[in-house]
C-alpha cells in the first residue's frame, strides 16, 4: 500500500520538475517531442549486436539531465521498476544464442549475452529519452503539442481528463485498498467476489463524478468542444535544438565513434 | 504484456504506429459525427477509474498470486468499441509515457494489441452476440469470459508477432507462441471473471446505466468494414515486415558469417573501413591538407589487422570508455554552467 502512495507521488514528482525555469523547460514542446522521436527511432534502428555504436547516445540523457537540472538517480530509480519486462524476454537471448562472438584475452562472450547489452542499452537510452520528456515538458503541455501537430482533439483532451483525474481516483482506490486491508484477517475477503463489489462501487462513483462533471461544465458553457488556449511560437533558439540534436544523432548513427577512438587511441599505444 | 522499445525495430514499431493512428483518426471521427458532449468527461474519468481498478489488486484462489482489471472490455461495454479504443490509447500512452510500461515506438504495438482486439473484435463480434440487452447473469458471465478470453489471446499472439517480426530477441516463433499463449489464456479467465463481475454488479446496483448505454453509443463498427480494416492492416503489416525482412536480414546474415569462421575477420574490418572511409571523405574533400600522409599511411595498419583479433574488442572496449568519460565529463561541465537553470 505504502508502494501505491508512493508510485502515486511519483508521477506528480515527475510532471512538477517541468515547472522549472531553464532553457530546456522553455523550449516549445513540439520540438522536444520531435527531438525524442527521432532519438528513439534511431537508436532502436541499429542491428542486434551493436554496442559500442550506441554508447556515444547516452550523450543526450546526460545533456538533458545537466541542462533541464533533473535528478538522475531518481530517473535511474524509476527506470529499474520498468525494467523486467525487457529483461524478460531480453534473458532467453544468452541462453539460445551461444556463439562465440568475440574474444576478450581467453574469454570468449557469447552473442547472446552481446545481443542482451545491446537490448538493455536500448531500454535504458528509450526509457530514459521518454522520461526526459515529461520531466522537462510537462505532460500537459505534450498534449498541447499533439493537438497542435494534428492528433485528434478528442484523443488529445481525453489525455488532459484522464491525467487530470488519475490523482483523484487514484487516491479513492487507495482508501478503498487501505479499507479493505484493515477489515481482513488471514487474507480473507481478498477475493475476486469482494473485488467484483469494490470495483462496481468505484466505477458507480466514477460515473457520478462524471455526471458532475458534466453539468458544471455545461454551467461554465460547455458546447461539446474543449478549447486550449496556448500559443506555441518557434523559435531560433527551439529550431536550433532540433537541428543540432538530429544532426549529432544521424552523424552518431553512421560513425561509430567509440569504435573510431578505440581504433584510433590502440593504434597510437602501439 | 505491454511491448518495449528495446525490442522491436523501426519498421514493425513504424507499421503499427501507422495502423493505430489510422484507428485513432476513423474512432474521432466517428465520435465527432455522433456527438454526445456527456460523452467528453465520461471517457476521462473511466480512463482514469481503469488506472485507479489496476492498482486494487485480489487474490486468485489456489495460486497465491494476485490479479486485476485490463479493463479493455469494461470500457468497451461502457463506451462502445470508438470511445473506448481511445480511452485506452490514452491510458497506454500515460503507462509508455510516467511508467515506462512500453515505450513510445512501441506504443503504437500496445494500442492495437490492448485496444483494438477488444473494442473492435472482441466485443461486436462475441460479447454483444451473446449478451446484447438480455442482462441475464449466464450470458455476462459467458459473454464477458468469452470475450475477454480471445481479446487476451489476439493481443498476445500479436506480440509474439511484433517481437519476432522485429528479430531483436532470440527467441523462435514456436518458444514464444507456446510461452505467452497459455500465460494469456489464464489472464483472460481471470479477466472475464472480474469483468463479469463488474458488469453483474452495475446491473444489479443500477441496471439502467447498461440499458442505455450500447443504445446511446450507436450502432457497433459494420461488419464489411471492420473486415476492410483488418485486411487494409494486414497488407500494411505484411508490406512493412517484409521490407523489414529484405532489408535486415542481420541473423541469417550472422549465422552464415559464423558458420563460415568469417564473422571474426569481418567485423575488425568494419571498424577499419569506417576510419578510411572517414580519413578518405576528409582527404577529397580537403586534398591540400596533410591528412592525405595519414591515409598513406594507412595500408600498412590494414595488413596487421587480421592477426590483432583481440586487438578491436579492445578498441571497441576503450572506446566505450571513453566515449562515457567524454559524455560524463560534459554533463558536470553543463552542471556547473548551469547550477540552478
Amino acid at each position: 500500500m505504502a508502494k501505491i502512495d508512493t508510485s502515486f507521488l511519483d508521477i506528480g514528482y515527475l510532471d512538477t520538475l517541468a515547472y522549472q525555469a531553464s532553457p530546456i523547460q522553455r523550449l516549445d514542446p513540439r520540438v522536444k517531442l520531435l527531438t525524442t522521436l527521432v532519438f528513439i527511432v534511431l537508436v532502436v534502428s541499429f542491428d542486434k549486436y551493436a554496442i559500442t555504436g550506441l554508447i556515444p547516445f547516452i550523450i543526450y540523457p546526460v545533456v538533458m539531465v545537466a541542462l533541464g537540472n533533473l535528478p538522475a538517480g531518481f530517473i535511474l530509480k524509476k527506470m529499474l521498476w520498468a525494467a523486467p519486462f525487457a529483461v524478460f524476454i531480453g534473458i532467453f537471448n544468452p541462453l539460445l544464442d551461444r556463439h562465440i562472438l568475440i574474444y576478450l584475452g581467453p574469454v570468449g562472450i557469447s552473442g547472446g549475452w552481446i545481443s542482451f547489452a545491446s537490448i538493455m542499452l536500448r531500454f535504458f537510452l528509450t526509457v530514459s529519452a521518454a522520461f526526459i520528456l515529461i520531466a522537462c515538458t510537462g505532460f500537459n503541455t505534450v498534449c498541447m503539442a499533439l493537438e497542435k501537430m494534428g492528433v485528434p482533439k478528442s484523443l488529445a483532451t481525453q489525455l488532459l481528463f484522464l491525467y487530470r483525474y488519475i490523482f483523484v481516483l487514484g487516491e479513492e482506490a487507495t482508501r478503498l485498498t487501505r479499507a479493505r486491508s484493515l477489515r481482513s484477517f488471514n487474507g480473507k475477503g481478498k477475493g475476486i467476489k469482494v473485488f467484483g463489489h469494490m470495483i462496481g462501487q468505484l466505477l458507480l462513483r466514477t460515473l457520478d463524478r462524471a455526471q458532475r462533471l458534466h453539468t458544471a461544465m455545461l454551467c461554465r458553457g460547455f458546447d461539446g468542444e474543449i478549447r486550449l488556449v496556448r500559443t506555441f511560437r518557434l523559435g531560433v533558439g527551439d529550431l536550433a535544438f532540433f537541428l543540432s540534436w538530429t544532426g549529432l544523432f544521424i552523424l552518431l548513427r553512421w560513425y561509430n565513434l567509440p569504435q573510431l577512438l578505440g581504433n584510433l587511441v590502440t593504434e597510437l599505444i602501439r | 504484456m505491454h511491448m518495449a522499445d528495446a525490442l522491436i525495430s523501426p519498421a514493425v514499431g513504424g507499421t503499427m504506429w501507422a495502423a493505430t493512428a489510422g484507428l485513432t483518426y476513423y474512432s474521432a471521427k466517428k465520435l465527432r459525427d455522433n456527438l454526445d458532449d456527456r460523452r467528453v468527461p465520461l471517457m476521462g474519468v473511466l480512463g482514469a477509474f481503469i488506472f485507479a481498478a489496476q492498482m486494487i489488486n485480489f487474490t486468485i484462489p489456489g495460486t497465491g498470486s494476485s490479479g486485476h482489471l485490463g479493463g479493455g472490455m469494461i470500457l468497451a461495454i461502457l463506451l462502445g468499441p470508438y470511445a473506448a479504443f481511445l480511452t485506452m490509447a490514452s491510458i497506454l500512452t500515460v503507462q509508455a509515457l510516467f511508467f515506462a510500461d512500453g515505450g513510445l515506438l512501441a506504443l503504437g504495438c500496445n494500442i492495437f494489441n490492448l485496444g483494438f482486439f477488444p473494442c473492435f473484435i472482441a466485443y461486436p463480434f462475441i460479447y454483444r452476440k451473446i449478451v446484447g440487452a438480455r442482462l441475464t447473469r449466464g450470458r455476462i458471465v459467458l459473454g464477458a469470459m468469452l470475450a475477454a478470453i480471445v481479446a487476451l489471446q489476439l493481443g498476445a499472439f500479436g506480440v509474439v508477432l511484433e517481437t519476432w517480426g522485429s528479430g531483436i530477441s532470440e527467441l523462435t516463433f514456436k518458444t514464444f507462441v507456446l510461452m505467452m499463449q497459455p500465460i494469456h489464456l489464464a489472464i483472460g479467465v481471470v479477466e472475464g471473471l472480474v469483468t463479469a463481475a463488474v458488469v453483474t454488479f452495475i446491473v444489479q446496483a443500477r441496471p439502467e446505466i447498461l440499458a442505455t448505454a450500447p443504445a446511446g453509443q450507436g450502432e457497433g463498427p459494420g461488419f464489411k468494414k471492420v473486415l476492410a480494416g483488418l485486411l487494409l492492416v494486414a497488407v500494411v503489416t505484411g508490406g512493412g515486415l517484409s521490407w523489414f525482412a529484405s532489408t535486415h536480414p542481420d541473423g541469417l546474415e550472422w549465422s552464415i558469417a559464423h558458420v563460415t569462421g568469417k564473422e571474426e575477420l569481418t567485423a575488425p574490418e568494419q571498424g577499419l573501413h569506417a576510419v578510411m572511409a572517414w580519413i578518405q571523405e576528409q582527404t577529397a574533400f580537403m586534398p591540400d591538407y596533410n591528412f592525405a600522409k595519414e591515409d598513406k599511411a594507412e595500408p600498412a595498419k590494414g595488413e596487421a589487422w587480421p592477426e590483432v583479433n583481440a586487438g578491436t574488442s579492445m578498441a571497441g572496449i576503450v572506446g566505450i570508455l571513453m566515449t562515457l568519460a567524454l559524455a560524463g565529463l560534459i554533463g558536470l561541465g553543463l552542471k556547473r554552467y548551469y547550477p540552478k537553470g
